[in-house]
């Protein structure tokens, strides 16, 4: 567990120290579960609560912000889903330092000011010990300068486009290049790709995504060349005239980031038009479990993509996971990348706090850099003092029943860089 | 490149044309009748797609369970339902509501822009927020090549076929039938249309019916080529109104002019340009077009 790390290595204050201390000597009493209650009594709410946050001596109250309504609920459900999964377990293991966790969920409603508005209410109002929330980077955009004027601590969940970093957040999916460069190099490997069409939806995260993308392929990487670069409007259904031009360019490589309902279009036109799996090397971003509902198998079939987890990830760890998750929302449900990413959330923030020894958002912050988890479903993660968390890459193939099957994996955790130099 | 792959280009970019043509057209239709015959501005339209995209989504997965062997014929009933039950849906919110709200235009926006609202909750609620699939019949499935190199979609083929029906079909009705005679007389003039002894009532619970059944049709079909999604429709109706305004409100004709023109200039502009300058090329001569000439395409021949 975190508290046998060694604290020593990451520059603390004194007080912060004392804290950390506190943590370890209570680290036997937390591998029980039962030794729960008395545990609180080791950490009297004056002490692990100096913040005036919503912590009483039986329970921590902490914030919920997804859209659980509007255009982004299809993809916000896994999220709040996996979150309450998580605190649901910690709750069931006796809590966080003898409290139980509380939640309050709150709607953000597909819509950003929504979203602002929220955030202030839980951080000023409710005064929640953190948030797990935000899906799109435009919603943690219109959140962040809350968080940093209120201090609150946000967990999000979303692989994103990278080139931010904030004391207030700690994002627990990829940032773009651990995403987007260990593909593209497998790609060249395995696939022998020299030529690769871009194509996205018009917003800021293919954007980037694809930037980064190109410099890899054209200079820093030397992959080859880009033959195409397409952006399409957010919810273009027809993409008949894009899918003669990728014909008449004939890449080795098409590398996609579609989303939302453009996305099922996109996979389904394709088919139409005779570019299949065994015909045609594709390699996305953005097709997880939960879009392969709406694609269909049958029209995503032999292509693949690229994140750090899939559902179908041998690994007891995950096994446990599957297991939980699909007791809790029904044999039917799905769990994509993102999912995952929202389950490391309230995992991270326990080990946090509990290296902290304190609730406090500053201690917890001060103590985030080099938090372990060895129980996360995608395996073993390392939150970067970066605030980002180490990452293993993997590539899966898409089958025709909808399931993915991982045909690669990085070696080695990729180190996150939401900075990434020669890549501006 | 050789001649051949130029020449199997050019045909495949053409169909791309057709193809996106009659999508237009299927989505624009139900409008046109709704909104050029009735004058009614109906923001739900999007919406009565997806009821028909719905539809088809439990025809495939109750066939799917119980009788797995009709994989390959249940669609065309599907269709036929999808049309009963945006048309019996229509019926209802035309007696509930729109009914109440003939003189006053903009609120009939408001009003169904709310039903629209409201509809995507329900979609939601019974259906989830995920997006969902059908399990299409195979033989709608993948593309026809004649030759090397060329490959028509399938299911492109499909809608075009099916627009056609239904454009014929609703043309034939409008000028060939009682309640298309009524439904031209009740647009040309009201109170003499009354007086005649016309049921105009009748005639506009009807057409806003047959309009949404339409609708019900159009989501079914854009099934076979996109996603069904509680929002879905929405993707729909920006392009629905284009479609109609372009053309003229209350000309059929003009309806399908509009949906070839803004097809064929958004697909060739998109071949030759990215996919967003395509569309903003589309709508600046869209725009540029109705300043010239704000009656649309095709200027209906009725005295206001």
């Amino acid at each position: 567990m975190a508290e046998k790390k060694d604290p020593i290595q990451t520059p603390l204050t004194d007080e912060q120290r004392r804290k950390v201390l506190m943590g370890m000597a209570a680290a036997p009493a937390l591998m029980v579960p039962g030794l729960a209650l008395a545990q609180a009594g080791q950490f009297p709410t004056a002490k692990v609560n100096t913040t005036k946050l919503a912590v009483t001596d039986t329970e921590v109250i902490v914030g919920q912000l997804h859209s659980a309504t509007g255009t982004m609920a299809i993809s916000e459900t896994g999220s709040i889903q996996a979150e309450q999964l998580a605190i649901d377990q910690i709750n069931a293991m006796g809590g966080i330092l003898g409290r139980k966790i509380k939640v309050i969920k709150e709607d953000g409603a597909s819509d950003w000011p929504t979203f602002a508005e929220k955030s202030k209410k839980l951080l000023v109002n409710d005064r929640v010990a953190c948030v797990f929330g935000c899906w799109t980077s435009a919603s943690r955009k219109a959140v962040l300068p809350v968080f940093e004027k209120e201090n609150g601590l946000l967990y999000y969940p979303t692989f994103y486009e990278g080139l931010e970093q904030s004391k207030n957040v700690i994002y627990t999916g990829q940032e773009a290049t651990q995403q987007i460069i260990w593909g593209l190099d497998w790609a060249s490997k395995e696939k022998k790709a020299k030529t690769y069409f871009l194509v996205g939806s018009d917003y800021i995260w293919p954007r980037t995504s694809m930037k980064i993308a190109r410099k890899h392929i054209e200079s820093v990487g030397k992959l080859g060349s880009v033959v195409g670069e397409e952006y399409y409007p957010l919810g273009n259904t027809n993409f008949n005239s894009l899918i003669n031009k990728i014909k008449v360019a004939k890449p080795d490589c098409i590398f996609a980031a579609v989303v939302g309902g453009s996305n099922v279009a996109f996979y389904k036109q394709l088919k139409a038009a005779g570019i299949t799996g065994v015909k045609q090397f594709l390699l996305t971003l953005s097709v997880t479990e939960d879009e392969m509902l709406g694609v269909g198998g049958e029209n995503f079939a032999g292509f693949y993509s690229s994140m750090k987890y899939f559902q179908s990830l041998d690994n007891a760890n995950n096994k446990g996971f599957v297991e939980a998750f699909k007791k809790a929302y029904g044999p039917k449900s799905v769990i994509g990348d993102v999912t995952q990413a929202g389950y490391l959330g309230p995992w991270l923030w326990k080990a946090a706090v509990e290296k902290a020894g304190s609730f406090d958002v500053d201690k917890v912050v001060a103590a985030s850099p080099g938090i372990e988890l060895k129980t996360a479903p995608e395996g073993y993660v390392k939150l970067h003092e970066n605030h980002h968390l180490w990452s293993k890459a993997r590539i899966a193939q898409g089958q025709p029943d909808g399931t993915f099957k991982v045909v690669a994996e990085s070696p080695e955790l990729i180190e996150p860089n939401p900075f990434p130099k020669g890549y501006q | 490149m050789s001649f051949d792959e130029i020449y199997n280009i050019a045909l495949m970019q053409g169909f791309a044309g057709l193809s996106l043509f009659s999508v237009l057209l299927l989505m624009g239709l139900g409008l046109a009748i709704i909104f050029g015959q009735m004058g009614v501005i109906n923001m739900a339209h999007g919406e009565f797609m997806t009821i028909g995209a719905y539809t088809i989504y439990l025809f495939s997965s109750l066939t799917e369970t119980h009788a797995p062997g009709l994989m390959q014929l249940y669609f065309p009933f599907a269709i036929l339902a999808a049309f009963a039950i945006a048309f019996i849906f229509g019926w209802l919110v035309e007696w509930a509501l729109i009914r109440h709200l003939y003189k006053r235009p903009l609120d009939t926006l408001l009003a169904t822009w709310g039903l629209s609202l409201g509809m995507q909750q329900v979609f939601r609620s019974t259906f989830g927020p995920k997006e969902v699939s059908p399990t299409l019949p195979d033989w709608l499935m993948g593309s026809w090549s004649p030759s090397e190199g060329l490959d028509i979609p399938i299911n492109g083929l499909f809608v075009l076929v099916l627009t056609l029906l239904v454009t014929g079909g609703v043309l034939l009705a409008l000028y060939k039938s009682r309640w298309g005679l009524r439904v031209r007389a009740t647009v040309a003039n009201r109170p003499m249309a009354n007086a005649t002894g016309i049921n105009t009532r009748r005639t506009d619970r009807l057409t806003y019916a047959i309009g949404c059944g339409i609708a019900g049709v159009a989501g079914a079909a854009f099934t076979t080529i996109g996603s069904t999604g509680p929002t879905s429709g929405s993707l729909y109706i920006v392009d629905a109104f284009l479609v109609v305004t372009f053309g003229g409100a209350g000309s059929l004709l003009g309806t399908v002019a509009s949906a070839f023109g803004i097809a064929q200039t958004q697909s060739i502009a998109e071949f030759f340009l990215t996919g967003s300058m395509a569309k903003v090329l589309t709508l600046l001569l869209i725009v540029t077009i109705l300043m010239i000439r704000p009656q649309g395409l095709v200027a209906s021949k009725i005295r206001r």
